[in-house]
């Protein structure tokens, strides 16, 4: 049975301007013991409403949340085993380091000894040891980030949820703590469900993505599977970089797809469901595509250097939109100007409605 | 030199705020100071010879007759530290309230409310405390409601009793007791309530814990700030109370208008102005120490 089942969850708000909005338009959604996963979606997409509906803070209008089993509805926020890391961390600028920390237990009465063996022990776990006695206002923005971590866990929760917790912090931090969040969360062995709108993020820690849209649940897989397989052009777009083909099916065979862009180029794709005559998008990322000696002719427009690689824009002769295409950087690398040839690994692209 | 001319025009900046409060604040405070240890004048003024049994007077020993004691005018004094600080926190418990409930408020609803806080100051108080009168009296609008709805039968003796000057007092100082309130619950992060709820804090829990906290600086500035007028008002009692209700206020207006005897008055001012600073330096330094220890 799953840690968490989210079933037909329902959530609107009236606009300022009358209307009902659903920020939450029918969620399912389960959630194992101990998975890492991210709700991924643009701002107003209802994460964060979802998120707060498992905390607490937000109600249902209609629907079911339940963490073993059990309905979380009738219960109070103060009574969930579910802890929140907030994105502005919400430090308690009144209390040290160590008392942020220990509040959970301070507020259920445990013993002093106690409390302050688990307060050394969460501030060990966040790399934060000796800093108890310290103000939250003495503290760079990583350090009440973990803070507000180590306050988070203190009570062993069984699901953490984080908002958004990594937006604040410059880009090398950041990248340090989705590591180590991700590690955290290894040895804790508790559920995360980790909000984002930064997708590199979402594939960098995540078990499992969650892509939202609208108050709705787009795609869910893993970030191997958003990425390579994306549900439909929505997620295809969201999640990376890519390069989408508007094609209509010429012929099926072996298992294979043919799909013919406006342009005549074609594009040897998985047949799937498609059918001869079928209008879809053919998705490729840039790095599907390699420079070759033959294949589609194009000429770079514009080679834009990112350090080991270079990020190629290249108008195909046929016409239509440009291709992006990521290369290894080297010394005869292609320049602005320069014709060239684009192959792509057969096994790559995907297909995914027009709509 | 950047930093001389940078002092110059500081200084230059600070004179006539200097200038002004030099003049009008600490030279009558002086004038006051040194008449309180002068010779009352038979007829009004002062006759320019050392005297301290104007102290004397206030602690019980009337013009240094040792033999007999009589403290009324402590009395009088603590009553006035009583009624303020009664005022204090009454005006607290209605104010704190409603500061969280505006700040909630819709902003144009929020503007409103303030302005209506604030509408008061736009007539005198005198009028305002008659209107009081009119309410309080035997046959006043509140009287006369309360024996209308049948809960009273005799009308009741609010008026020129403490409990009508406490009422005045708190009706004059809710509005400087609400928008220092109001500055701190507006300026409490929400977060911070959801963040003690998440860790498991009851509401109770969470309002003693972070809520007050976090608003204390606002607590007790708007305490300040309600406290000293409070402590020397004479408006109110003169209006509303009786001859309990007097207050310090009042017997330093009647020294110095009808008694004439400036040396006494002046030096009641001095005690009055040191017990106010005493007890705000204290509750102060206990709020400071309080508020480590919570840390």
């Amino acid at each position: 049975m799953a840690l968490l089942e989210i079933r037909a969850a329902r959530r609107e708000f009236v606009t300022p301007e009358g209307g009902r909005l659903a920020a939450l338009d029918g969620i399912d959604l389960d959630i194992g013991a101990n998975e890492f996963v991210t709700l991924l979606g643009p701002s107003g997409c209802g994460k964060t409403t979802l998120l707060r509906a498992i905390s607490g803070f937000e109600g249902l209008d209609g629907g079911t949340i339940r963490l073993d089993g059990a309905d979380l509805a009738a219960l109070p926020p103060f009574r969930r085993p579910v802890n929140t890391v907030f994105q502005s961390y919400a430090l308690f600028g009144h209390m040290s380091v160590a008392r942020n920390v220990g509040y959970a237990l301070e507020v259920r009465g445990a013993p002093r000894a106690r409390r302050e063996a688990a307060v050394a022990e969460a501030l060990d776990k966040v790399g934060l040891a000796g800093m108890g006695a310290r103000r939250p206002s003495q503290l760079s923005g990583g350090q009440r980030q973990r803070v507000a971590l180590a306050r988070a866990i203190i009570g062993e929760p069984r699901l953490l949820l984080l908002d958004e917790p990594l937006s604040a912090l410059d880009r090398n931090l950041r990248q340090q703590m989705q590591i180590e969040l991700k590690t955290l969360q290894d040895r804790l062995g508790i559920a995360f469900i980790f909000v984002t709108h930064d997708q590199e993020e979402a594939l960098t820690m995540s078990d499992r993505i969650v892509v939202m849209r609208a108050g709705r649940i787009e795609q869910i897989g893993t970030p191997r599977e958003i990425y390579r397989r994306p549900g439909n052009r929505f997620v295809a777009e969201f999640i990376g970089e890519t390069n989408l083909f508007p094609v209509t099916i010429d012929r099926v065979e072996a298992g294979r797809a043919v799909g013919r862009t406006a342009e005549g180029l074609e594009f040897l794709l998985p047949a799937g469901t498609a059918r001869a005559g079928d209008r879809a998008l053919a998705v490729l990322r840039p790095a599907d595509f390699s420079l070759a000696d033959q294949g589609i002719a194009a000429t770079v427009t514009r080679a834009v250097y990112l350090g080991s690689d270079l990020h190629l824009f290249a108008q195909p002769a046929a016409g239509g939109p440009e291709i992006r295409v990521t290369a290894r950087d080297s010394a005869s690398a292609p320049q602005a100007g320069a014709r060239v040839h684009l192959a792509y690994d057969p096994q790559a692209p995907h297909l995914v409605g027009a709509a | 030199m950047a930093t001389r001319r940078q002092n110059l025009i500081l200084a230059a900046l600070l004179a006539p705020v200097t200038l002004f409060l030099g003049v009008f604040f600490l030279l009558p405070l002086l004038i006051i100071a040194v008449f309180s240890l002068l010779t009352p004048g038979l007829y009004g003024g002062v006759e320019w010879a050392f005297y301290h049994w104007n102290y004397g007077r206030i602690f019980g020993w009337a013009d240094g007759i040792a033999e007999i004691f009589e403290p009324i005018y402590l009395r009088i004094l603590a009553r006035s530290l009583g009624f303020a600080a009664l005022t204090v926190i009454l005006c607290l418990i209605l104010c704190y309230p409603v500061a969280f409930w505006v700040s909630r408020l819709p902003g144009r609803w929020r503007l409103f409310f303030l302005f209506l806080v604030t509408l008061p100051f736009f007539s005198s108080l005198i009028v305002r405390l008659y209107a009081w009168l009119l309410i309080l009296k035997p046959s006043g609008v509140l009287n006369a409601g309360l024996i209308w709805a049948g809960l009273i039968d005799q009308p009741l003796e609010i008026l020129y009793t403490p409990a009508a000057v406490v009422l005045g007092m708190v009706y004059v100082m809710v509005p400087f007791m609400f928008l220092p309130l109001y500055a701190a619950v507006d300026n409490l992060d929400r977060a911070l309530i959801e963040a003690s709820m998440d860790l498991g804090a009851s509401r109770v829990q969470t309002f003693l814990k972070v809520v007050l906290p976090q608003t204390l600086p606002g607590i007790l500035g708007g305490a300040v700030i309600v406290f000293i007028p409070s402590v020397g008002n004479f408006i109110v009692p003169d209006v509303l109370g009786g001859a309990k209700g007097l207050m310090v206020g009042n017997l330093v207006e009647q020294q110095f208008l009808s008694a004439r005897n400036w040396p006494f008055g002046a030096a009641l001012s001095m005690i009055v102005m040191a017990v106010v600073l005493l007890v705000l330096l204290t509750s102060i330094a206990r709020a400071r120490r309080h508020g480590g220890q919570n840390a």
